[in-house]
């Protein structure tokens, strides 16, 4: 009748609480597909953008990163790349690391080339090395954009791993998935659900990790 | 043209396709492009609130950022609940989505109107809401654009995830079909099509905004 009694029901099915199809499982899968992907658009992404928001070089280049990345629709890249290579894990992972990739290049170029150029100046005149610049003065003094690209990012890939269940993979999407194939509008109800709060999560993660990192000194506006 | 079993033509959709390429870009046209559209209806009060209440912003902001953060196809199958489905339960996510892009371009662009400008009109007499369409609105415009082109493109992407819960996804129906029938052809096809739909979008998108800023041309040749 209503969402929570849809929510209740799958919640008490025994099925979902243990063994394979249990929501442990699914969540270590979607949290497993997730993090990978994060993981290696940050490794390509994250020095690219760096450098070249240190060299001041790439404007138009990722300002087109950015516009494409944005109109890629993941859920027809997922499928086009499944029917021409295969049902395998590491295809189903192109997608969401391409995903991630516009995010981080975005906020991190701009975070860089937003830094006050007086303190660069000054720690130039400190005798700091280019490498030293990066990473005592530029790093951090762009964090708090960095990780809002990251955020981005995660969320994204959070929101998409969702559809590695339409290529037969595991993760919350398997439930909203399965669901809908076998009118049981409970699973899908609770797929939804999970996901949804998984995604919230995430969030909350990169807000403390915002807290915890940023120098409280950039926290005056 | 879509009755047939086997499909000639690039553009001829097999029968399981049920409804005509052409077909497909209109529901997409319609349904991402009317999500942009009431975003920007909701988007211009709730703006102009916050940036005449800068208090409430920074909650507005976070507010449009956690419904931005609910993937869509968790608020697709929520709404089946609600609204069945039907192209309401895609429209009315992709609305929500929008707010989260077109909510801050609104409060940049108020914000980038010169506080003097909005003297001299109040000097020469003009009313809030002569003000607020002759004045205000044209300066802003550009910043306003900027997002209504994002919002646009990204609602014409997202709203292919709507095909998980039948075919309202437009473009995106192609995807799925394609992938059930084992034609990647299909998928190919929309997936060129709707990111060809996106370039000619943003484009035809800065076209008005040209229109519509007869003034920022001379200002561009100038300097």
């Amino acid at each position: 009748m209503n969402l929570f009694t849809y929510l209740r029901q799958f919640f008490d099915d025994p099925a979902y609480r243990s063994g394979y199809d249990s929501i442990w499982t699914r969540l270590v899968e979607h949290c497993e597909y997730s993090a990978v992907a994060l993981l290696i658009a940050i490794a390509i992404a994250l020095p690219l953008a760096i450098l070249s928001g240190h060299t001041g070089r790439g404007d138009n280049a990722i300002s087109i990163v950015a516009v494409v990345g944005r109109a890629l629709p993941s859920l027809g890249l997922l499928v086009l790349l499944a029917a021409e290579l295969g049902l395998s894990l590491s295809v189903t992972m192109i997608p969401l690391v391409l995903l991630g990739i516009p995010p981080i290049l975005l906020y991190t170029h701009a975070g860089i080339r937003a830094v006050d150029p007086a303190a660069v100046d000054a720690a130039r005149g400190l005798g700091m090395t280019p490498w030293q610049l990066v990473r005592q003065v530029e790093i951090p003094a762009a964090l708090p954009l960095i990780l809002a690209g990251l955020r981005a990012a995660a969320i994204q890939i959070v929101a998409t791993a969702t559809l590695a269940a339409v290529v037969s993979f595991g993760g919350f999407g398997r439930y909203i998935i399965d669901g809908l194939y076998q009118y049981d509008y409970a699973q899908v109800v609770g797929g939804a659900v999970l996901v949804a709060l998984l995604s919230l999560v995430t969030l909350c993660v990169f807000w403390l990790l915002d807290r915890l990192l940023v120098s409280p000194g950039l926290r005056t506006r | 043209m879509s009755g047939a079993l086997v499909h000639t033509g690039v553009f001829d959709m097999p029968s399981y396709v049920q409804s005509s390429f052409l077909g497909l870009i209109r529901t997409q046209l319609e349904v991402s492009l009317g999500a942009t559209l009431a975003g920007l209806v909701i988007a211009l009060p709730i703006g102009q609130l916050c940036s005449r209440l800068p208090r409430i912003y920074p909650a507005t902001l976070g507010l449009v950022t956690i419904i931005y953060s609910i993937p869509s196809i968790a608020l697709f199958v929520l709404l089946i609940d609600y609204t069945g489905e039907s192209e309401t339960t895609v429209f009315i996510p992709l609305t929500l989505y929008t707010l989260a892009i077109l909510v801050p371009g609104v409060v940049d662009g108020i914000r980038s109107v010169p506080p003097n400008v909005l003297d001299a009109a109040d000097g020469m007499g003009y009313g809030r809401m002569r003000r607020y369409l002759t004045v205000e609105l044209p300066i802003a415009l550009p910043t306003l654009m900027a997002a209504v082109r994002v919002a646009a493109v990204s609602s014409l992407s997202l709203m292919s995830i709507g095909s998980t819960i039948g075919n309202y996804g437009g473009l995106g129906d192609l995807f799925l079909l394609g992938l059930k029938f084992f034609d990647n052809s299909l998928i190919w096809v929309g997936l060129i099509s709707l990111l060809v739909l996106s370039v000619f979008c943003d484009i035809l998108l800065r076209g008005v905004q040209r229109l519509l800023t007869p003034w920022a041309r001379s200002l561009r040749s100038v300097g």
